[in-house]
């Protein structure tokens, strides 16, 4: 992968306090262009904090984030989408009523700007057919098409995510423990797909499994209750003495042995 | 819970058929509801099949909301009576035709609607339920003391007036088939909004609202439209009752109202195209053969409510559509 100096994504002091407790504490990171960027941390160590900040669907108690040279700080969730930085959610975020195909479609909507023409058919939607079938192919849901999605396991509904956020064509992805409560080979169908679809992107990637983040990421950042403890690429985040403290320090059985084993 | 097990039902191996929009067995049921329409006035008394299209128009707008969007109002007997009373208004004291007074009242229950929309939108599931019971309270004190309403006499003896000024509505069997045309516009207007590119947009927010924002959709100005046209369409419902009884009154305002047309809509089904309008049956078909028992209606109103969160989550209609395998 061509390595581009230029940063896409940055953060600035960012820092968030609810009522006195410090989530997230004074973060700077920088994320490089068309790179696998992971955020790792034990339970608690403010991961989802700060990727709803950088999503704004938190807003910072202090601190600026900019994206593409631009200060989004202040901007709305919608907006911040609409400029290509599209995120993921922790809890799969299909609609579960939809079936398959409508639910890339509800993204590929998006290219004809406001959607408020209620006096028209659905039938002008069918145009995106195409394009959703091609995206749904990519992540191999093609036979589940026509089925509403709800139905669907829980590994291929995280594929129906990722199909649909691709939908925006966005410039950066952020994705939320894309893994979360997989079983291994889920794990390692989803660890392929976004290693994929990275082509031409840039990914932020939170994740609590070190596993999924060795083969995937080029630079790790690792946070512990609320600051970065260390950052750098796996091999030396790995090794580093205060990583494995604040993994062993939690429940390191679970976390950080598959790692190291 | 409820939409849980609604997953399970239909399995479509390809794309479902549709017809005009409507699945095969909609479009079934809707043959059906035509011909009840045109049947009906022949067996049972106009004036209450009239009330009763009255009210079908004001739960499946009430259904547009609940139902499509998610949205709780508690506070739209607010837009039914501000329609009833600036149509009644219109036909008597300004002496429009009736298809005016109607769109004049559905409007002002619309600017309305976007007021109140827009404040209550800011705030989610019992906020905006509250917010918006407060402000419809506000209009119900508002009906009371303003002195065009006529306080608790309300607006009586408005007139029916000439459809298009030459067609005389006082006849029953005429004024059915009004009622009837503007019930028939409203349900095939509510079920394109339902099939739109918006409202494609409205389900998407129902089903995962963070999400959709995560996929650029500013979600309250939709919500907001969809507001708006419930709002409208409970005003046209609120206005097309007036004129067929000549009244408008603070009952249509009333906060039981808000929560009548809530219980027609979860007894026929939410979220159903057809749900909304047997619901409106079923009550005001209670309230009038059951009115000698009095206060007990009120009384069997709440056991049949209780049965259906208990029993019949899905109303009737959801229910017969979840035994019979199909969306109606």
């Amino acid at each position: 992968m061509v390595r581009v100096s230029d940063t896409i994504l940055e953060t600035e002091g960012l820092t968030k306090e609810f009522r006195g407790f410090v989530a997230v504490s004074d973060v700077n990171l920088s994320v490089r262009r068309g790179t696998i960027h992971g955020l790792i941390g034990p339970n608690g160590a403010g991961k989802t904090t700060c990727f709803n900040m950088l999503t704004k669907f938190l807003p910072p108690t202090r601190g600026a984030i900019r994206y593409d040279g631009r200060d989004i700080t202040g901007m709305k969730a919608a907006e911040v989408a609409r400029l290509g930085l599209v995120r993921s959610f922790q809890i799969s975020a299909v609609f579960p009523h939809l079936t398959v195909l409508e639910n890339v479609r509800v993204a590929l909507q998006r290219a004809r700007g406001g959607s408020f023409d209620f006096w028209r058919s659905d039938s002008v939607l069918r145009k995106f057919d195409a394009r959703a079938e091609e995206l749904l192919a990519d992540v191999g849901l093609t036979e589940w098409m026509h089925l509403t999605a709800g139905e669907l396991p829980y590994g291929r509904k995280r594929a129906l995510e990722i199909a649909t956020t691709l939908a925006l064509d966005p410039v950066m992805m952020l994705l939320d423990e894309p893994t979360a409560g997989m079983a291994h080979d889920d794990v390692d169908r989803v660890v392929a797909l976004v290693k994929r679809v990275s082509v031409g992107r840039t990914i932020l990637l939170v994740e609590h499994n070190l596993r999924v983040v060795q083969g995937l990421c080029d630079t790790i950042t690792v946070l512990a209750r609320g600051s970065v403890l260390a950052e750098g690429d796996y091999a030396a985040v790995s090794r580093n003495p205060d990583v494995v403290a604040a993994y062993l320090g939690t429940d390191a059985s679970t976390e950080a042995e598959p790692a190291h084993g | 819970m409820a939409g849980q097990s609604m997953t399970s039902s239909a399995v479509p191996a390809g794309p479902q058929e549709e017809i005009f929009g409507f699945t095969k067995a909609q479009f079934v049921a809707l043959l059906v509801m035509f011909a009840a329409l045109v049947v009906a006035p022949f067996f049972l008394y106009p004036v209450f099949l009239m009330k009763l299209l009255c009210f079908a128009i004001f739960a499946c707008a009430f259904n547009l909301l609940i139902g499509y969007v998610g949205l709780t109002s508690f506070g739209h007997a607010a837009y039914f009576g501000i329609g009833g009373y600036i149509a009644a208004h219109s036909a008597k004291v300004w002496g429009l035709t009736p298809e005016l007074s109607i769109i004049i009242g559905a409007l002002l229950a619309g600017v309305q609607g976007a007021i109140f929309g827009w404040l209550a939108i800011r705030r989610q599931g019992i906020y905006f339920a509250m917010i918006t019971l407060a402000l419809a309270q506000m209009i119900y004190f508002f009906c009371l003391q303003a002195p065009f309403t006529g306080g608790e006499d309300g607006i009586q003896a408005v007139p029916r007036g000439h459809l298009f000024g030459f067609i005389s509505l006082a006849p029953d069997m005429t004024m059915y088939w009004f009622v009837a045309a503007v019930f028939v516009a409203c349900f095939l207007l509510i079920h394109r909004i339902v099939h739109s590119p918006f409202g494609q947009v409205l389900k998407a927010i129902r089903e995962n609202e963070p999400r959709t924002t995560s996929l650029g959709y500013r979600t309250d100005d939709y919500k907001l439209v969809a507001f708006i046209l419930s709002a409208t369409l409970a005003g046209v419902a609120g206005g097309t009752k007036s004129l067929v009884f000549g009244i408008a009154t603070l009952t249509d305002v009333h906060w039981s109202m808000s929560g009548e047309v809530l219980l027609m809509t979860l007894v026929g089904g939410l979220g159903t195209v057809f749900g909304p309008m047997i619901g409106a049956a079923v009550i005001v078909a209670m309230q009038n053969y059951l009115a000698e028992m009095g206060a007990w209606v009120t009384v069997i109103q709440g056991v049949i409510f209780i049965a259906c969160v208990l029993a019949f989550r899905r109303g009737i209609v959801g229910e017969i559509g979840n035994l019979l395998r199909v969306r109606l």
